[in-house]
C-alpha cells in the first residue's frame, strides 16, 4: 500500500482537534459567504416559482400534451440517484469492510439525506394540486378511498418515504458520537446547548458503542436493498408504461447504475474542493479520490453497456415503433440531447483509465461535473424522447422549457447547496469515531 | 444526594490496552458494577464489562416483520374486504403487486424499531449525568480511556477500592457524585 488511508501522524487527539475546529473555531471565510449567498439567492428563486406554481397550476411549465412529464421528473430522479451514492458509500463499502470509507461516509450522507430531500418536493408539486399530496398515504378517512397499491406510483412513493426516513435516521444515529465530541469541545453557551441537545447525551458507554455497532451494522445491512430498491421503483414506473423506450426490462439495474453513477460524480464534486479548502489531505488521501475515480468509471461502464444493450434491444426485436424510438433518439429533434449524453456518460469518462488524469484533482472534478451534467440530460432524455413521438404521428408534439423549468432546476441546486454549506459550519465534516476506530487499527495492523 | 449507583470513582488509562487490562484485572477481583468509557468502540471491550443484553438485532427482527407484514395486511384488507375493485378480472388478492410496498415498509419499520431500542437500551437522551461534573471527563470524546467503579458494587469499599484502581497504574483518579 503506497499511499496511506489516514496520515500516520494522526493521534486520536489531533483527529477529534482538527474536525472539530472546522465547526467551532474556524471562522467562516469569504468564500464560504460568497457560495451561500449565490445558494440562498437560487433558493429564493425556487421559492418564488413555488409560490406562482401554487398559485397558477403546473401549467407555468412548459408541459402539455403529449410531453406531460419533463424537467420536474427529470429534476425528482436526478436527485434522488445522486443520493444513492452516499448510502452506497455508508453501508455496502461498510459491509464490504472497505475502511477507505470512514474519511467519506459523513459528507456522503449528508448529501444523500439533502439530495433525497430536494427530489421530493418535485413529484408532490408535480401532483397538480399539490396540497393533497397526503392522499397518496393510506390514512382512514371520510372518503373511504384507498391508494391504488398496484400501482408503481404507488410502490415509489412508499420507497421515497421509507428512503428519506431511513436515511435521516441513519445520518443522525452516526452523528450522535460525534456530537458528543463538539459539545464536550464547544467553548460558547449557545453551542454547548446545541451539540448537548442532539448528542442525547452520549458518554461513550463501553456498552452503548456495543448497541451502537450492532445497529450500525444492522442499518447499513438495510440500507443497501434499500438502495437498489428505491432506484428500481423508480424504472419501474416508467417500465410498467407501454411506451416505445420505457417498456424495457433493463429499466431498474440501468436506473441503480445510473445513481451510483451520477452519485459518485457528486461526491467527488463535493470531496475535491472540500478536501482543498479545509485542508483535509491527511482524512481524505489521494487513494480516497482514485478510488471514487475508479467506481464512478465502473458505474459509468454499465451505464454505457445499458445504452448499448438498449439500442440492440430495439433493432434486434424487430418491433417497429421500439427501432422508430432508437431512431428518434439518434437522428431525431432531441439528437443533440443524445449526443450530450454520450460525450458525457460515455466518451468522458474513458479518461479515467489514465493514471495522470486519476491523479490530477482538476480533470477529475470536471469529469465529474461533466457526469452529472450527462446524467441529468439523461433524465431529460429518458423522459421526453418516448413521449413526444409516440405511436400515433397525429400525437407528436415538442417540449419546450419555461423559465419557471430552469428556475425549478437552478434553485433545486441551490437549496441543494444551501442545505450543504450549512452542515459543512455546523455539524462534523468527517467521523471522528470512526477516524480514531480506524486509527486503532491501521496501528495495531502496522504494529 | 444521588444514589449509590451514580458515585464511584473513575480512572483514566493512557489507551485502550491499558484499559481492557485493568477491565479483566478488576472483574478478576470479583467487581462487577464497571462502566468504561472510550472514544471509540474498542473491541472485547463490552463482553470484558460482564454480561449484557443486546436485543438490537431481535427489535429489528420484530419490526421487519410487523412492517411488511402489517403493510400486506392493509393492502390485503383494502382489497379484499374493504374495496374490492374488480381490474379485468385480475384476483383481488394480487399479491405480487403488494410486495414492492411490504418490502419499503419492512425496511422503515426495522430500522425505526432499531433506532428506537438503541435508544431506550442506552438509557438515552439523558442530558445530565453525574460524570459530566467530573472534570476532565470531555475527553471521553476525544482521546480519553476511562473506567468507573460503581459505589453500589457488593465488593465495593471507598478507600479499598481507590487502592485497587490506583494499583493499575491509571493517569488519574477522579470521585463520582457528591
Amino acid at each position: 500500500m503506497s499511499v496511506p488511508l489516514l496520515a500516520p501522524r494522526e493521534t486520536d487527539a489531533s483527529i477529534t482537534d482538527k474536525v472539530s475546529a472546522i465547526v467551532l473555531e474556524r471562522p467562516t471565510g469569504r468564500l464560504w459567504m460568497v457560495a451561500f449567498a449565490l445558494s440562498f439567492v437560487l433558493t429564493a428563486w425556487l421559492g418564488a416559482g413555488i409560490v406562482w406554481l401554487l398559485a397558477r397550476g403546473v401549467g407555468i411549465w412548459g408541459l402539455d400534451i403529449p410531453v406531460a412529464w419533463a424537467f420536474a421528473i427529470a429534476d425528482y430522479v436526478w436527485w434522488i440517484a445522486i443520493g444513492m451514492a452516499g448510502t452506497f458509500i455508508s453501508g455496502g463499502l461498510y459491509l464490504a469492510r472497505q475502511g477507505w470509507r470512514n474519511a467519506l461516509n459523513r459528507y456522503a450522507e449528508a448529501m444523500t439525506v439533502f439530495a433525497v430531500s430536494v427530489s421530493g418536493i418535485f413529484p408532490i408539486l408535480h401532483l397538480g394540486r399539490p396540497w393533497f399530496f397526503y392522499w397518496l398515504a393510506p390514512y382512514p378517512d371520510r372518503m373511504g378511498v384507498w391508494p391504488q397499491w398496484r400501482s408503481s406510483l404507488f410502490w415509489d412513493f412508499s420507497a421515497i418515504v421509507a428512503y428519506l426516513i431511513v436515511s435521516v435516521l441513519y445520518f443522525y444515529v452516526g452523528l450522535i458520537p460525534d456530537l458528543a465530541s463538539l459539545r464536550d469541545r464547544a467553548t460558547s453557551r449557545g453551542k454547548q446547548l446545541f451539540y448537548g441537545l442532539l448528542a442525547a447525551g452520549w458518554r461513550g458507554e463501553a456498552r452503548h458503542w456495543q448497541r451502537f455497532e450492532t445497529l450500525n451494522l444492522l442499518l447499513a445491512a438495510m440500507a443497501v436493498p434499500l438502495v437498489f430498491s428505491v432506484h428500481s421503483m423508480v424504472a419501474l414506473d416508467f417500465s410498467e408504461g407501454l411506451l416505445p423506450g420505457w417498456h424495457s426490462t433493463i429499466f431498474p439495474p440501468f436506473f441503480v447504475a445510473g445513481a451510483l453513477f451520477s452519485g459518485f460524480g457528486m461526491v467527488l464534486v463535493l470531496g475535491i474542493p472540500l478536501r482543498h479548502y479545509f485542508g483535509l489531505g491527511d482524512f481524505i488521501t489521494e487513494r480516497h479520490i482514485t478510488n471514487l475515480a475508479k467506481l464512478m468509471l465502473a458505474a459509468g461502464l454499465f451505464v454505457d453497456y445499458s445504452y448499448a444493450s438498449e439500442l440492440f434491444n430495439a433493432f434486434y426485436s424487430g418491433d417497429r415503433y421500439e427501432i422508430a424510438h432508437a431512431m428518434q433518439e439518434l437522428t431525431g429533434a432531441y439528437a443533440w440531447v443524445y449526443w450530450t449524453i454520450i460525450g458525457c456518460n460515455v466518451v468522458a469518462i474513458q479518461a479515467i483509465w489514465f493514471e495522470r488524469v486519476r491523479r490530477s484533482h482538476a480533470a477529475l472534478f470536471v469529469i465529474a461535473l461533466l457526469v452529472l451534467v450527462g446524467m441529468w440530460f439523461e433524465r431529460f432524455e429518458l423522459i421526453v424522447s418516448s413521449l413526444y413521438h409516440d405511436f400515433l404521428p397525429s400525437s407528436w408534439g415538442m417540449f419546450y422549457p419555461t423559465v419557471w423549468d430552469i428556475a425549478f432546476l437552478a434553485g433545486s441546486i441551490g437549496l441543494f447547496f444551501l442545505l450543504f454549506l450549512l452542515f459543512v459550519r455546523l455539524l462534523p465534516l468527517l467521523p471522528m469515531f470512526e477516524l480514531r476506530k480506524l486509527r486503532a487499527r491501521l496501528g495495531r495492523e502496522g504494529a | 444526594m444521588s444514589a449509590l449507583h451514580e458515585q464511584g470513582w473513575l480512572a483514566r488509562f493512557e489507551d485502550a490496552g491499558t484499559l481492557l487490562m485493568a477491565v479483566r484485572e478488576l472483574r478478576g477481583r470479583g467487581y462487577t458494577q464497571l462502566e468504561a468509557y472510550t472514544p471509540y468502540p474498542v473491541e472485547g471491550l463490552a463482553p470484558a464489562l460482564g454480561p449484557m443484553r443486546n436485543r438490537i438485532p431481535l427489535l429489528v427482527l420484530l419490526g421487519g416483520l410487523a412492517g411488511g407484514f402489517g403493510t400486506l395486511f392493509l393492502e390485503w384488507y383494502a382489497s379484499v374486504i374493504d374495496y374490492p375493485v374488480n381490474v379485468g378480472g385480475r384476483p383481488n388478492a394480487s399479491w405480487p403487486a403488494f410486495i414492492p410496498a411490504a418490502l419499503e415498509m419492512t425496511i422503515l419499520f426495522a430500522a425505526v424499531f432499531g433506532i428506537a431500542g438503541m435508544f431506550f437500551a442506552n438509557g438515552l437522551p439523558r442530558l445530565n449525568h453525574p460524570l459530566f461534573d467530573v472534570p476532565g471527563f470531555d475527553a471521553a470524546s476525544r482521546d480519553g480511556f476511562f473506567l468507573w467503579l460503581r459505589a453500589d458494587d457488593p465488593c465495593f469499599d471507598a478507600a479499598l477500592a481507590r487502592d485497587d484502581l490506583a494499583r493499575l497504574a491509571p493517569v488519574a483518579i477522579d470521585r463520582v457524585g457528591p
